[in-house]
């Protein structure tokens, strides 16, 4: 069945359908009395990195997580490829913020690599080798391969972020989200992870991440989408990123000195 | 011992309490992990007011009724507890606490109110069982295994507990994946498209119905242990699930087996007359192997938060 | 006969026991607040399944020893030591390895009662009959009270409800927030253990009526009744310490007006009755004030969204919203917009315009934080100020207010 769907997905591609890789049309979530993210549109460039930018508060995770139905909309719709998001599953792949773990869970980084390839392997598959081979090829990816046997909570908090972008890459999706992978992690981390997505993005695979650090911006992504509980604005680095997008996004809570610094820098 | 009389006095309380004590530590291990380990004690609790309620509607003693009503007990509970916890607002444990006191209590009071006292159904007998009576009295020995006559003697709580031991293995060893993740990290989980409310909902309801079979045999009190003692104790002896529900099974019929050599034999070797309750032996027992890992475990401690990189 | 009960002329007993639920129902509601702030309510369950092994060995000893075994002095003590060590081990497994909190409450509550319940069949092997007075503890028994037990629950009942308002500040320190009672200097693993410790005298001077099973009703359900109706923690003390007398009395009035009505799951009933109330009326934090609040709320959001969408000429998607806007006059059958409808969506877009200034501008930055896509710009700002954004938008301001 969930073949079939991807089958599908190609097909209707071919046919030149609206295929956007992530598309959000009116997405209003609200966690009690307060919209955390109000009215939002967003339309996602096939094989681009995307960052969805804005100051703490302003719904980029819950976008993230509304966009993969982890949290319930009050309105809204999210087509993925074109499609709807339960047809589509198998193509997503997402990297959690990581506060949402239980690090205490007996399990060890291969392990956790492996659940990245729970659709190949069904209900009750065996891991075979080549399963194997392939989860600590993507851990030398993101250069983990000597933790593999770890036990998870003993890991430190970059090598933890780091076996999860290798779970993201076992399951060999189209569309890659990652909610703020750079939080708190070294430097050493921030460059593996970087490394990474550019080489998705080379294979044409489509990466959307949330990201809190604006001098980085113009560095590491080629559009943005910034976000204040409404949409700011969206588009290519170079057009959406601006001082005035900034401006409003970000209002009194960015020195006008930083944005000063950031448009210089954009040139 | 001979054969003549460790089959017949023996063997079925000693199978049916391992199986038992087996099937509620394989949900246990799940549990445990959720931080879910007191569903089990929630569930034991009113699986009292499920019989009793069973008993006025259909007015006699017998059993299949009554494990309808526990289990119909059980899910109602979990639902409340899910409803008062969502509703209100209200952290899971006190949700908890209010529903089954309260259930129990309804359970106590009808009790009282009908005329019970004639039959075989009070609330020590609800807590802990009554294992030592599961005999099997149509043995002679070994042979009898073989011996389709003397099977159909056997204690009906025997083939019971082993179908739902089955059942319980059944559930987990094909639901594997989907639990390991979705109890790991439920967020990837649903991103993945696996249904994790309805996945935590089919949990607790095997684990109740392991509960409520393993009451109608061995008490309330052994389904709280070995829900939570077991997998407690697994946990501090590796850093693999898989390895973990092992120790967990294998604590599990330690448990049972020498909790219950312990309260027929144990008396007598230190000169008392009588045996003691074989429940409350292996709950017991299930402590003190608790005790011992918790004291002596390799994986005993937190993993701490991670350190530099 | 009921109102015989309630004004407590059914005979000596029944009196007794009303007046002993009433202060076993304050002392427990209000010393479980604490717990149930600290989010720790559970482990009232721990300690009271903990005490069985202590009332029967307390047995065995005062047998023993030639006394009288049903002596309820010496069995609350043994109650009391075993309670408390099953408290230690709790504490111990939390502590010192990774199990959490609900494994050790269950461990602990498990174990110790097994326990319990092996030293039970010791007794009733023991063969000083008469043991049968020691099962009460599971469920409570008031029938035979005598008025020196009455006096052991009013007097310890009382000294703990004394304790808990001499400690109460530092307990609700540790509760709210225990990093911040730590850097403060304050003790919180003494402070809780200390709350633990009143728990525990709450639970064994509530065997004799409602038995080691329910006491934890009573330390539950009243401070989860009282929370409903505030959100001030002395309140919610002094409201769950109501809750819990009037079950306790009311629950030993009704239960002395009829025939097998058993005490302890009585007062259990009626406190759960008060908090059902309490869930589904409580004005604010009730669930059918969260029901209607959320109703009006996400209409708000489609009649808003679907306003914003008009004015800027865009497909309306949902059905939902659709069918509020037409309701409201905004759209006619056919979806197309009434005129009140364009004057409407205009305003809404203009004011998402105003807005837009709003936040940008840091000069309103406190303003810009009440944001949310709903509220009417009016309600933030003043008249002038509005007009004063419109300059600075331009274009026409004839936009109806």
């Amino acid at each position: 069945m969930l073949e079939l769907a991807t089958v599908q997905g190609v097909s209707l591609e071919a046919q030149g359908v609206d295929d956007s890789p992530l598309a959000i049309r009116g997405l209003t979530v609200s966690y009690g009395q307060k919209p955390a993210v109000f009215s939002v549109d967003m339309t996602v460039q096939r094989g681009g990195m995307t960052a969805i930018i804005g100051p703490n508060g302003a719904g980029k995770s819950t976008l993230l997580k509304a966009a993969l139905g982890i949290v319930s909309p009050l309105s809204g719709q999210v087509t993925v490829f074109g499609q709807p998001l339960e047809d589509q599953r198998a193509r997503i792949a997402y990297v959690p913020q990581r506060a949402s773990v239980d690090w205490d869970f007996p399990t060890r980084a291969i392990d956790v690599v492996l659940m990245g390839l729970s659709r190949q392997l069904g209900l009750l598959g065996r891991v075979r080798a080549r399963h194997l081979d392939r989860a600590i090829e993507c851990l030398n990816r993101v250069g983990m391969r000597e933790f593999a046997d770890r036990q998870i909570g003993q890991l430190s908090g970059g090598q933890q972020q780091r076996v999860f972008l290798a779970r993201a890459l076992a399951q060999d999706a189209d569309l890659y989200l990652l909610d703020e992978p750079f939080a708190g992690v070294d430097a050493a981390t921030e460059k593996a992870i970087i490394a990474v997505l550019k080489s998705l993005k080379e294979a044409g695979k489509t990466v959307v991440v949330v990201h809190h650090d604006l001098a980085t911006v113009a560095d590491y992504f080629d559009h943005v989408f910034l976000i204040n509980t409404r949409k700011i604005a969206e588009g290519p680095v170079a057009e959406a990123f601006t001082a005035d997008t900034l401006q409003s996004a970000y209002g009194g809570r960015l020195a006008t000195a930083q944005i000063d610094q950031i448009s210089r820098a954009l040139g | 011992m001979s054969g003549e009389e460790f089959v017949p006095l023996s063997l079925t309380p000693l199978l049916i309490g391992t199986f038992a004590a087996i099937a509620c530590a394989l949900p246990g291990n799940f549990l445990l992990l959720r931080k879910q380990a007191l569903i089990g004690d929630a569930i034991s609790h009113v699986v009292l007011p499920g019989i009793v309620v069973a008993f006025l509607l259909t007015g006699a003693i017998s059993t299949w009724p009554m494990m309808l009503g526990a289990a119909g007990a059980a899910i109602v509970a979990v639902v409340m507890i899910e409803a008062i916890r969502r509703l209100g607002q209200i952290e899971p444990g006190a949700a908890m606490g209010v529903v089954f006191t309260t259930m129990f209590a309804a359970g106590v009071l009808l009790l009282e109110q009908s005329d019970t006292s004639a039959v075989h159904l009070d609330v020590e007998h609800a807590l802990y069982g009554n294992l030592e009576s599961l005999i099997w009295l149509d043995a002679t020995g070994w042979a009898s295994l073989l011996d389709v006559q003397a099977l159909t003697g056997l204690p009906p709580e025997l083939p019971r507990i082993a179908l739902t031991l089955i059942g319980v293995s059944l559930f987990i060893w094909l639901l594997w994946r989907p639990l390991k993740i979705s109890t790991f990290d439920e967020g990837f989980a649903r991103t993945i498209g696996i249904r994790t409310g309805a996945l935590g909902m089919g949990l607790v309801i095997m684990a109740a119905i392991a509960a409520v079979a393993a009451f109608d045999a061995v008490g309330s009190i052994i389904v709280i242990a070995m829900f939570i003692c077991p997998p407690a104790a697994a946990r501090m002896m590796t850093n693999r699930l898989e390895t973990q529900i092992a120790w967990s099974v294998l604590f599990a019929i330690v448990s049972a087996v020498s909790g219950y050599v312990l309260a027929g034999y144990g008396p007598l070797w230190i000169g008392g007359a009588d045996a003691v309750s074989a429940a409350g032996m292996i709950a017991t027992v299930s402590g003190v192997i608790l005790a011992v890992a918790a004291a002596f475990g390799p994986c005993r401690t937190r993993a701490g938060t991670p350190g530099p990189a | 006969m009921l109102w015989d009960a309630l004004s407590l002329q059914l005979g000596y007993n029944a009196t007794l026991v009303a007046i002993g639920a009433t202060l076993l129902g304050v002392s427990a509601g209000v010393t479980g607040t604490f717990l149930f702030l600290r989010k720790r309510a559970l482990v009232s369950d721990a300690i009271s399944h903990a005490t069985l092994p202590g009332v029967c060995l307390a047995f065995m000893v005062l047998v023993a020893f030639g006394g009288d075994g049903r002596n309820l002095i010496g069995l609350l003590l043994g109650s009391a030591i075993s309670a408390w060590v099953g408290l230690l081990c709790m504490n111990w497994l939390t502590r010192h390895t990774r199990l959490a909190e609900d494994a050790a409450i269950g461990a602990v509550l498990s174990v110790f009662f097994g326990f319990g319940i092996v030293l039970l069949t010791v007794i009733q092997t023991m063969g000083v009959g008469r043991q049968a007075g020691l099962e009460g503890f599971l469920l409570g028994s008031t029938a035979g009270m005598l008025w020196a037990d009455a006096l052991i629950i009013a007097v310890g009942g009382a000294a703990t409800l004394g304790l808990v308002m001499i400690i109460r500040r530092p307990m609700m320190l540790v509760a709210f927030d225990p990093e911040y009672a730590a850097a403060r200097g304050l003790p919180v693993h003494r402070i809780d253990l200390a709350m633990m410790g009143l728990v525990m005298a709450v639970t064994v001077v509530g065997l004799k009526i409602v038995g080691l099973i329910l006491i934890v009703a009573l330390l539950i359900i009243p401070p989860v009744t009282a929370r409903f109706w505030t959100n001030r923690s002395d309140y919610v003390v002094v409201l769950s310490g109501l809750a819990g007398g009037l079950a306790g009395y009311l629950g030993a009035a009704l239960s002395a007006s009829a025939p097998n009505l058993p005490t302890g799951p009585i007062i259990v009933l009626v406190s759960f009755g008060f908090f059902v109330l309490s869930l589904l009326l409580a004005p604010t934090r009730g669930v059918l004030a969260a029901i209607l609040r959320h109703v009006r709320f996400q209409r708000r959001v489609h009649i808003r969204q679907g306003l914003l969408a008009l004015a800027q000429g865009q497909k309306i998607y949902e059905p939902l919203t659709i069918r509020l806007l037409r309701r409201a006059g905004v759209v006619r059958a056919d979806g197309v917009a009434t005129e009140a409808g364009k004057a409407c969506a205009a305003k809404a877009l203009r004011d998402e315009k105003r807005w837009e200034v709003v936040r940008a501008d840091q000069a309103h930055e406190a303003t810009a934080a009440l944001y949310d896509g709903l509220r009417d710009i009016e309600t933030v700002l003043t008249r002038d100020q509005i007009a004063e954004i419109d300059r600075r938008i331009g274009g026409p301001q004839g936009v109806a207010t």
